[in-house]
């Protein structure tokens, strides 16, 4: 017998006679107004930054004023970012992405109790490119922010999707006698804009 | 060499008393984090509730679950291995680097590698494997294994890590500057991870309605060495299972909170598909779990999500340290999870508790752990795998514990030995005693006094 098949056996005899799923009905939270409030609290407390716009022609000009541009490579896939930032073409080789700065990159939305928002290949040119970059630039709709991660996973129930991630603030460890750094292996700052 | 038992090695640990209040200290200070957060959570509860009857829910259809999650994996292009034991496992992870040629492999956190002890087992082959998560890093250049399944090298001070890094990655002597140490580390793993055409990493969850898996970190090492390389390889036990995506959100909510107090941790990735032109492999390890799963009374410990809660909170795991436990998983968990690998050899670790329940109380998943420990306490007595004098002691116990009378007598007998020749006590044949001032004796056993007092109210 394969080990598949000898595994299978054991789990079969031994597993427990059914018990149910619970439901999760209860966790689903009422819209709330505050939610942009709540999601820009959480992320500053993990070390991100948010910043609320009207429109994109704010985010490019914010960029332009805070970011060397001239000096530095930026990437990103968003149409009215080019100027700021180069399209990327997926090229299937990441390596090449290796002294990207600054990737400025759109989510599908965001999440207010945790602070993290979610994007999938689709958004991504190389899914390396929001770890790889040093910096990294989200933009969400404001009218795309769920209460807790319930109304997340409903709303990619049906997705399909090669990758995934929720990014949640800067990369960061403790793992020095707990002294927080921000920076680990991922980007080393996390600004999202709220459009 | 024969391993010392935990009371050894806890022995040791103690000889350096500041040492151990830093730590005690420090897991402390994380567990009340976990507090925090968790109280912000009205529907904390709840969850705990929800989330441990998922996994029931998994457990009692497992079979099930595998099924439909490696059929799903398999139309995703994924390809799926299954291993019976950690030899299994490791052969497997050295097949698919020999059939591709390659000798160098980044490694992010997996507690089940190092259950299987697979760097060793590579290594002798000539594989060169570099941790790439900050603690386990640090630990590998220290050539010990990891003390805590969430912060690998919470042992550690920061003096100590200065010192390796400054022989291994060549910072300046004396440095101790977090900062400074996690940017050189940033340096040279990246240097790694861009060189590495094979990354293995952990699971936290695998679903088996889409046959995705999930992991979780906070670094962002797993991602940055699986999407670097060539091959993928995603290890994990068999329990590492959840019905649907939608269950994903109750545990996501918990894990990171239960483990740091973070509100989730910083990246949360959902690897469906291998990139185009890549490979992902998956593993999915028994090692014993199937084994585990026909124990009735043990069975839950196979719901555990790694978040770390218990050891943070356990007295004895923070004034004992990791490497007491000589087991890959330490702390309370590590207790009830070794004996069923390897009953003798791990005899000693359902005794590493006060039975407080402090870890009950903490576990995301709601395992009954003090209460397993104590079932594996009797379990370990019947199979003959305690000391003689450990036997006694739990024999004269339970004989006194089930007899109100003999419980009254040695009451009385115990009272008026501590009083009158603590000696009897206080003598190195009972272990319980080497650490610890006995309590004052207090006039009278509680039966007593409501005796008195009660005669006193009805007068
Ligand atoms: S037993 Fe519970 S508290 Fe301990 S690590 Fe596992 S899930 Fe966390």
């Amino acid at each position: 017998m394969s080990s598949r098949d000898q595994i299978l056996t054991a789990v079969k005899a031994n597993q427990p006679p059914l018990m149910t799923l619970p439901a999760l009905d209860s966790f689903f939270e009422s819209p709330k107004n505050e939610l942009i409030i709540k999601f820009t609290q959480v992320l500053s407390s993990i070390g991100g930054s948010v910043i609320e716009v009207e429109d994109e022609t704010e985010i490019g000009a914010f960029i332009r004023e805070h970011y060397p541009l001239a000096n530095i490579r930026a990437i990103s896939p968003l149409a009215n970012m080019q100027g700021i930032a180069d399209r990327y073409e997926a090229e299937n080789n990441p390596h090449k992405l290796e002294n990207v700065e600054l990737a400025i990159l759109p989510a599908h939305f965001a999440v207010a109790e945790n602070g993290a928002c979610w994007l999938s290949e689709t958004l991504l040119a190389e899914r390396v490119l929001p770890f790889i970059t040093q910096h990294l630039i989200l933009v969400v709709n404001k009218n795309d922010i769920l209460p807790t991660m319930h109304e997340a996973y409903q709303k990619i129930s049906d997705e399909t999707y090669g990758y995934g991630t929720f990014i949640a603030g800067p990369s960061k460890t403790a793992d020095i006698e707990q002294s927080l750094v921000l920076g680990a292996h991922g980007a080393r700052s996390l600004l999202v804009f709220l459009v | 060499m024969k391993t010392l038992n935990h009371a050894q090695n806890a022995a040791n640990f103690n000889k350096d008393e500041k040492r151990v209040d830093w730590h005690d200290e420090t897991l402390w200070w994380i567990r009340q984090k976990r507090d925090k957060s968790a109280f912000q959570i009205p529907e904390w509860e709840s969850l705990r509730d929800a989330a441990s009857a998922i996994k029931a829910n998994t457990l009692s259809n497992l079979h099930q679950y595998l099924i439909e999650f490696e059929k799903n994996a398999l139309a995703n292009g994924v390809k799926i291995h299954w291993a019976r034991d950690a030899k299994e496992h490791n052969d497997i992870v050295y097949g698919l680097l020999k059939e591709k040629g390659i000798d160098k492999m980044v490694k992010s956190k997996s507690m089940l590698t190092e259950e299987c002890h697979l760097n060793e087992y590579l290594e002798r082959k000539g594989i060169e494997v570099i941790d790439s998560d900050l603690g386990e890093r640090i630990v590998q250049l220290a050539k010990e294994p990891p003390s805590h399944i969430v912060l690998p090298c919470i042992h550690k001070k920061k003096e100590e890590i200065g010192e390796l890094f400054h022989e291994h990655l060549g910072t300046p002597a004396g440095n101790a500057d977090p900062q400074v140490l996690t940017e050189a580390a940033r340096i040279h793993l990246r240097e790694t991870f861009l060189t590495r055409k094979a990354a293995l990493t952990g699971v936290n969850f695998a679903v088996a309605e889409t046959g995705e898996i999930v992991i979780c970190t906070n670094e962002g090492n797993a991602d940055m060495g699986a999407h670097l390389a060539d091959l993928h390889i995603a290890c994990m036990g068999i329990e590492k299972l959840v019905p649907s995506r939608a269950h994903l959100a109750v545990f996501l909510r918990l894990l990171a909170r239960s483990a740091t107090g973070q509100p989730i941790t910083t990246y949360s990735s959902h690897f469906a598909k291998p990139r185009a032109g890549k490979e992902l492999h998956i593993v999915l390890v028994d090692n014993g779990r199937t084994r585990q799963l026909g124990r009735a009374e043990f069975r839950n410990s196979l719901k555990c999500i790694r978040c770390g809660a218990c050891m943070n909170t356990c007295p004895v795991y923070r004034r004992s340290g990791g490497h007491s436990y000589h087991n890959a998983i330490a702390g309370p968990i590590g207790a009830i999870l070794a004996p069923n690998l390897a009953m003798k050899e791990y005899a000693d670790l359902p005794f590493a508790s006060t039975l407080c329940g402090s870890c009950s109380n903490v576990c995301p998943v709601k395992i009954d752990i003090h209460d397993q420990l104590y079932k594996w306490r009797q379990v370990l007595v019947k199979e003959g795998h305690t000391t003689t004098a450990k036997q006694l002691a739990m024999q004269t116990m339970a004989t006194t514990l089930s007899s109100p009378t003999l419980f009254k007598i040695a009451g009385k007998t115990a009272r008026v030995t501590l009083k009158y020749a603590p000696f009897m006590v206080n003598n190195k044949f009972n272990a319980w005693y080497l650490q610890r001032d006995m309590p004052k004796v207090p006039k009278s056993s509680f039966s007593e006094w409501y005796q008195t007092n009660r005669k006193q109210n009805e007068q």
